[in-house]
């Protein structure tokens, strides 16, 4: 395949424009809007199958690459392209993009073309996040995305769902508007706009550290990481079940993004001057939050904490380079530490969607989600149990799983900068099967003591085959990684070839 | 020689003529047949158009023609803005018809007195002296004061129009001050020959910062900032609400302009005197403005607060005194008067028979009731809080990006996170529309013009967004950046 039609245009604008004639359709022809959510959702898959079939894997250039004005003034272009870093990451959207349309086909009752319309706006959007090349269209969209989900949290969450969309808004609004400031900075120091022209660009290391800062507020609100993470419990909470997917399998990811795309490469020295902070708070998110997640009584908010928690194996991941560098000559395992941060927010992209599916099917049959209501579930929803406690157990680690390799490829490069690191992140294994195996305990299995949970009815077909379509997900990058490190291998090196040139002094600035 | 400089003006003669005519034709016009008043009025703005568009002084260079000894310019900024002068104009007529007859307001006051302020604009937009300014800015505040007192049975109205009129002469005083001791540190009117007389004098004539200091206290009246700022949401809450749509969208291109014209062209070689003075007001406009809004329950008193602060944001665009600087300005001005128009109208629409729907509460649920209009006004919303891709993000991104160029860091970083600030109110409304149930069930009707109208402004926040180099590029090129 030639890359003469703009497949990342395409990907981008085909869900964005289906989501409006999605809304055109009206309230009264639900069945209808349904349906051509769903092909709008399907078609966007097979597209982002084609880029990734179509993906070189051996050069770290990017690819697919479409650039025109945007606003000449200012030297802004639309302009889009993909790495290893992209690639995956679309791939993931594109899949989810199908899964909550599914997900939400009968459970959505309520103005059901303005649902599925919010859903497919926000995936072009946020495919447009991850392909972007542009400071300022990432910007755009990075903004933009939060208002489909602010409208879906509002319209279709719990009943504490307007203290938690307009929290989760002014949150993420918060910690970005101060990358702005940074972006327009790089503008006026550069005179452009381009990602990759501030790659190279020279940079105090005063400046960086500034800088630094600037994407650690959007990025850190957005991954979340402690202690900005306060938003997203109450976000998953009050969700509604697609909310709750899309917000943990999609937009989590965009704030790990953000940090190799921005962070690593624009202020690599800043990092490492810095890596001990980002270590420190990915360290405390990792086994200070399991401890959180261990204690919570409601299902989505333990799942939403063991989130957080994972996010910590993303950052620690990323930043353990430096100190990789640092003691090792040449900096083996760095790059192990790289891809497994990738890895992890694939994997816990498809292990979280499905929790939340999970809480899901439970919360439409008995409208709770407090563990203490359940009990016994194995008993009257044996494929649900099934199902459930492989997508606990690839969250708690288990070997053969997804889970593990990202996890395991982390603290294998943990032990290469500090043992202490290795040692503390490892705790994971530990708090993530106390958490996840307890409330397997508590909810599936043991003796039935609600009356209410006797009459629960198994998954049906649509349950069954989103739940198993996740199952084999997991499965596959669990027992088959290399297609997928594969994928993000030559843009890895390149990064850590890039973060290892210091940028201050090149010109004597 | 004389009558093609005079062709310069032609805009100004042609609405003067036709604010004339409108005033007599409604004389022998019968009740039922006012409509006639509002489409001569729209004929009026259409021909403006085409006459700023097509009639030059032959063949005069267009970037900066004089006419009436100098007193008088015809530049692309001045074209620019009166373009848009009549665009926002005849949106806001076509809100006004209908929310006038929804009060059974509608007689031909409104249209005279507003092309009469229109012709106050226009003359602000092109004065190149101080007469002119003064004279441009009178025409268009008294025409303005008796709009307020529009409604004259109601009290509320009528004490909004004392208090704007005490408290605009007092500003217009000022302003004169100010100029008397410009004219007496130059010895001319003339906004050149000013300029000269300044680049000659240096900056540490008393007499010129003196001066400088009455005409900025003028100005930040005119243009409603902190701490000039206390009329406002007594001003927009107490006019009835086509008043303050009014107020609220063309005036503003006329303030930015008469602020230009002052300081820059006039004054440009204090710009280190008076880009202070502004930096300080545009902070405390945006901290107070964006505050003060969140405690409104109002939504003409909030919208008058988040005026306040959106103010704040085009003086931003002043400080780096540099073309991109104004063009920035400018820019945020115009697309300010296009979302202020929207929000405005919107507010119409909800207003049932005589009753203006004045609080947040009447937005509740209007999702349910309506789904496009909820859309418009969440699109307003969201331009307004500065979320992209709404035209909003564009004209505040571009003023952050004026006041960093100027070195002014942590100036762009309070006004970030006041925009935040400003985000959570904004976003209350979209809450109430979206995520509340609706208190009335009643269909929300109006005219197809009335529809149309909206529609086109409420897609304009988006179309403006994504296509927004063109404006941009306009607004920049005014300015010759």
């Amino acid at each position: 395949m030639t890359t003469s039609w703009p497949i990342l245009s395409l990907l981008i604008w085909l869900p964005i424009l289906g989501g409006l004639a999605v809304m055109m359709v009206g309230d009264q022809r639900a069945s209808l809007a349904r349906l051509l959510a769903l092909l709008v959702s399907a078609l966007t898959f097979l597209l982002s199958i084609m880029l990734f079939a179509s993906f070189d894997r051996m050069t770290a250039a990017m690819q697919f690459v479409e650039r025109s004005p945007w606003i000449p003034n200012f030297d802004i272009f639309y302009s889009l392209g993909v790495d290893g870093f992209s690639v995956p990451l679309i791939m993931l959207t594109a899949f989810f993009g199908v899964i909550v349309i599914v997900a939400g086909w009968e459970t959505i009752e309520k103005k059901v073309h303005q649902y599925l319309a919010a859903f497919l706006i926000m995936e072009g959007l946020m495919i447009g996040v991850f392909s972007a090349l542009d400071a300022l269209l990432f910007y755009v969209f990075f903004e933009a995305m939060l208002i489909p989900m602010f409208l879906v949290i509002g319209m279709w969450g719990g009943p504490r769902r307007v203290y938690a969309t307009i929290k989760f808004f002014l949150y993420t609004f918060l910690g970005s508007v101060f990358m702005l400031v940074g972006l327009i900075y790089l503008y006026l120091q550069s005179g452009s706009w381009s990602i990759l022209d501030w790659h190279q660009l020279p940079l105090s290391l005063t400046v960086q550290k500034w800088l630094f800062f600037g994407f650690l507020a959007a990025f850190s609100v957005k991954i979340p990481m402690w202690p900005v993470h306060t938003w997203l419990p109450d976000a998953h909470v009050e969700a509604p079940t697609g909310g709750s997917v899309i917000l943990a399998a999609i937009m989590l990811k965009i704030g790990g993004y953000g940090f190799i795309r921005f962070s690593l490469p624009i202020t690599p020295d800043a990092a490492a001057a810095l890596d001990w902070l980002i270590i420190s708070l990915s360290l405390i998110a990792v086994v200070y939050i399991g401890f959180v997640a261990l204690v919570q009584e409601d299902m989505k908010k333990l799942i939403a904490y063991s989130s957080i928690s994972h996010m910590g194996f993303v950052t620690l991941g990323m930043f353990l380079a430096f100190a990789i560098f640092r003691n090792t000559e040449g900096g083996r395992g760095a790059a192990l530490g790289v891809e497994g941060a990738m890895v992890q927010m694939i994997s816990h992209g498809f292990v979280s969607g499905a929790l939340f599916l999970c809480v899901g099917v439970l919360y439409d049959r008995m409208h709770s989600r407090m563990i203490a209501d359940y009990g016994g579930v194995a008993n009257r929803m044996p494929w649900f149990a099934a199902l459930a406690v492989l997508f606990f157990m690839a969250n708690s680690g288990l070997p053969g799983t997804s889970g593990f390799v990202g996890e395991f490829m982390v603290i294998l490069a943990a032990f290469q900068a500090n043992f202490w690191y290795a040692f503390l992140a490892a705790l994971t294994l530990i708090l993530g099967a106390a958490y996840s195996l307890w409330l397997v305990k508590r909810v599936i299995f043991g003796e039935i003591t609600n009356p209410e949970v006797a009459k629960l009815k198994d998954v049906n077909a649509r349950e069954a085959l989103l739940l198993g379509t996740l199952a084999a997900a997991v499965l596959l990058v669990g027992l088959w990684p290399e297609p997928l490190v594969n994928l993000m291998h030559a843009s890895v090196d390149q990064l850590l070839q890039h973060i290892q040139q210091p940028k201050f002094n090149v010109t004597g600035i | 020689m004389k009558s093609s400089t005079m062709l310069l003006a032609a805009p100004e003669f042609w609405v003067l003529v036709m604010a004339c005519v409108i005033l007599c034709v409604d004389l022998f016009l019968r009740e039922e047949r006012r409509g006639i008043i509002h489409m001569l009025a729209i004929v009026t703005l259409i021909f403006a158009a085409i006459i700023t568009l097509r009639v030059d002084a032959g063949g005069a260079d267009m970037r900066s023609a004089l006419a009436f000894n100098g007193s008088f310019i015809r530049d692309s900024m001045g074209d620019v803005l009166k373009l848009f002068n009549y665009l926002v104009l005849a949106i806001v007529f076509i809100y006004a018809k209908f929310g006038l007859r929804q009060s059974r307001m509608f007689r031909a006051d409104f249209y005279t007195l507003a092309l009469f302020a229109l012709l106050g604009i226009m003359l602000l937009i092109s004065a190149n002296s101080l007469v002119m300014i003064y004279l441009g800015l009178e025409l268009n505040s008294l025409a303005t004061y008796a709009l307020v007192a529009y409604d004259r049975d109601s009290r509320r109205g009528s004490e909004a129009a004392m208090k704007y009129f005490v408290l605009g002469s007092m500003a217009s005083g000022m302003l004169l001050y100010g100029m008397s001791m410009i004219y007496g540190a130059t010895g001319s009117l003339d906004l050149a020959t000013i300029a000269e007389a300044v680049a000659a004098a240096g900056s540490d004539d008393r007499l010129l910062i003196f001066g400088l200091v009455f005409l900025v206290v003028g100005l930040a009246f005119k243009l409603g900032v902190v701490p000039f700022h206390m009329w406002v949401p007594d001003v927009y809450q107490g006019a009835p609400v086509v008043t303050t749509l009014f107020i609220a969208s063309v005036p503003k291109m006329a303030a930015f302009a008469m602020a230009f014209r002052l300081l820059e062209t006039g004054l440009g070689g204090l710009h280190n005197d008076w880009a202070q003075m502004l930096g300080v007001i545009a902070l405390l406009s945006i901290v107070l403005g964006n505050l003060a809004a969140i405690a409104q329950t109002n939504i003409k008193r909030m919208l008058a607060y988040s005026t306040i602060s959106h103010m704040g944001f085009v003086l931003m665009g002043f400080l780096p005194g540099t073309a991109i600087g104004f063009g920035a300005a400018m820019y945020y001005v115009i697309v300010y008067s296009l979302m202020s128009a929207a929000a405005f109208g919107m507010v119409i629409l909800l207003s049932a028979r005589g009753v203006e729907a004045e609080q947040l509460e009447d937005f509740k649920g209007l999702n349910q009731r309506d789904g496009w209009y909820a859309a418009i006004m969440a699109m307003v919303m969201f331009s307004m809080a500065g979320v992209p891709v709404f035209v909003g993000f564009f004209a505040k991104w571009l003023v952050i990006q004026a006041a960093i160029e100027a070195g002014l860091v942590w100036l762009a970083i309070i006004a970030v996170v006041f925009s935040v600030v400003g985000a959570f109110y904004y976003l209350r409304v979209v809450k109430l529309m979206y995520f509340d149930e609706p208190v009335s069930e009643a269909r929300i009707q109006a005219p197809v013009d009335f529809r149309a109208a909206i529609s086109f402004n409420g897609v304009l926040m988006l179309g403006l967004g994504i296509f927004s180099s063109s404006l941009i590029a306009v607004c920049m090129a005014s300015f010759g950046a």
